[in-house]
């Protein structure tokens, strides 16, 4: 039971993203409305980025920023005070990029919508099969 | 980092995410979206991760939903599932 | 389709859960991701770059080719939605609605008729047009400006404070379309059209791309800042802050205009008049 706790305690953080995953996994695969898979598709790339920026978390660390940077005294620094900077920049490019999609997608949904006239994804394929 | 603030934002997160998908309405689903996201900020922020927390505030939270919200304009409002 | 999904899902987190008991326990300082490349960036931005906030450093001299070519794909995606999107050889519309300012009374002018004057009282209004909210209207007015200073603000600050070229020109872009939503498009693109847009978005990238092939020039490695201290008359450690700068710069251009343009191709489904 203790070790079911501990287990519990440090990794409650790691199901909950992989819970929000397949929220968004669920909504890509099983939704029927292309918007809707749009917001699905977001949900699994936040989930993603949170797993990753989640790995250069550190216990009793501060953030990424060095303190008396710039007064030019000779400050000790050790790494074990901040928090790991390299998932942080990858991350937030990604967001950035991950809006960029985000506009591309809804360009699609709208051109499909304006060819097809719906946006419901089982309409669209009886219409594929009707020509 | 204190947790009980870490599993209350974890949970409405993930609630957040679920009734975005779940909403018939699309201009809701966007507007829950535009909750989730910045609750994922929040969380970000609690993790010491400024940079990243300052860009979905931004991101996310503003501009991805004043997008979605445009798009919907142009097609339709009602979803079927 | 729901029921496989259903179960595809499950056996997925299942699957993953399991995978996580392999994991160091959560915000473990020694865990395999702290203790290789990231302390060296810690330890060494100071004397490296003699920038504070390490996420920049990072982000724009040690790993400068990764951003440069997110900002061209973030580029390439605005372009993308124009190409989409954008109907020129679109019907004219037969009916211009014109609206005289001061009395508000609406016109239709049918085709043939003869239209108004360029500066006269009259304004080109669109078919749906709802009147303008006054509050709105006026808190954005005077809101947008004291947004747009902070934007530049957190470009500029990106070295001591958390922000740089990517949130930066995020807010920027969100002013122009906050001031799209208050008033109408037809007004935000008389203020900034599509085609400064793109030269914006693509002067951006070429900012970033130039800058790294300066160094080259001046007999350095591309995006080696450090190769610029003549130019700027510092010592190579500030020249490579200055660097930074430079390409923060270029980076908030790209994503502004980006934003800009990709709000404008998707509330108008790529028409440009009859917008959100």
């Amino acid at each position: 039971m203790e070790e079911i706790t501990a287990l519990l305690v440090s990794r409650y953080n790691y199901w909950a993203f992989i819970v929000l995953m397949m929220v968004g996994l669920y909504g890509m695969i099983a939704k029927n409305n292309l918007v809707k898979k749009i917001i699905g598709m977001n949900i699994f790339q936040t989930a993603i980025i949170l797993f990753y920026v989640s790995i250069g978390a550190k216990k009793d660390a501060t953030i990424p920023i060095i303190e008396h940077g710039h007064h030019g005294e000779e400050v000790v620094i050790k790494a074990v005070d901040y928090i790991n900077p390299l998932p942080h920049v990858l991350m937030l490019t990604a967001i950035v990029v991950s809006v960029a999609t985000l506009g591309v997608a809804l360009a699609l949904a709208i051109r499909v919508y304006r060819q097809y006239n719906t946006l419901e994804e089982n309409e669209i394929k009886s219409q594929l099969s009707e020509e | 980092m204190v947790w009980q603030f870490d599993v209350i934002i974890l949970t409405l997160v993930i609630v957040c995410g679920i009734g975005a998908l779940a909403v018939k309405d699309l201009i809701g689903a966007a507007i829950l979206f535009s909750a989730y996201s910045f609750l994922m900020c929040l969380l970000w922020a609690i993790m010491g991760a400024v940079d990243v927390a300052f860009t979905e505030a931004s991101v996310g939270a503003g501009v991805s939903t004043v997008l979605f919200v445009a798009a919907v304009f142009q097609t339709r409002r009602r979803s079927k599932d | 389709m729901k029921k496989t999904g259903l179960i595809m899902v499950i056996v997925t987190g299942i699957l993953l859960i399991a995978g996580t008991t392999e994991f160091p326990d959560w915000a473990d300082p020694n865990s395999p991701a702290s203790s290789h490349v990231s302390p060296y960036y810690i330890l060494k931005a100071i004397d490296d770059t003699a920038v504070p906030n390490v996420v920049s450093a990072v982000l724009a001299d040690y790993r400068g080719y990764d951003t440069m070519f997110e900002t061209a794909v973030i580029f390439a995606a605005g372009l993308a939605c124009f190409f989409l999107l954008r109907q020129f050889n679109r019907k004219r519309a037969k009916t211009k609605m014109y609206r005289h300012v001061p009395t508000g009374i609406i016109i239709d002018i049918d085709e043939g008729g003869k239209l108004p004057e360029e500066n006269s009282n009259f304004e080109r209004i669109d078919s749906q047009w709802t009147p303008y909210d006054l509050i709105i209207k006026t808190t954005c007015r005077i809101i947008i400006p004291f947004i747009q200073v902070f934007a530049l603000y957190v470009i500029i600050h990106g070295h001591h404070s958390p922000g740089g070229g990517f949130q930066g020109g995020v807010i920027l872009g969100a002013t122009i379309i906050l001031f799209a939503i208050s008033h109408d498009l037809r007004t935000t693109i008389k203020r900034l059209s599509e085609k400064m847009a793109s030269v914006f978005s693509s002067m951006g990238v070429f900012l970033f791309a130039a800058t790294g092939m300066l160094c080259l020039l001046l007999g350095s490695v591309y995006l080696d800042y450090s190769a610029l201290s003549d130019l700027l008359g510092t010592d190579p450690v500030m020249a490579r802050s200055h660097g930074i700068l430079i390409i923060e710069i270029g980076v908030g251009l790209s994503v502004m205009a980006v934003m800009i343009w990709l709000y404008y191709n998707l509330s108008s489904a790529g028409k440009h008049n009859e917008g959100l």
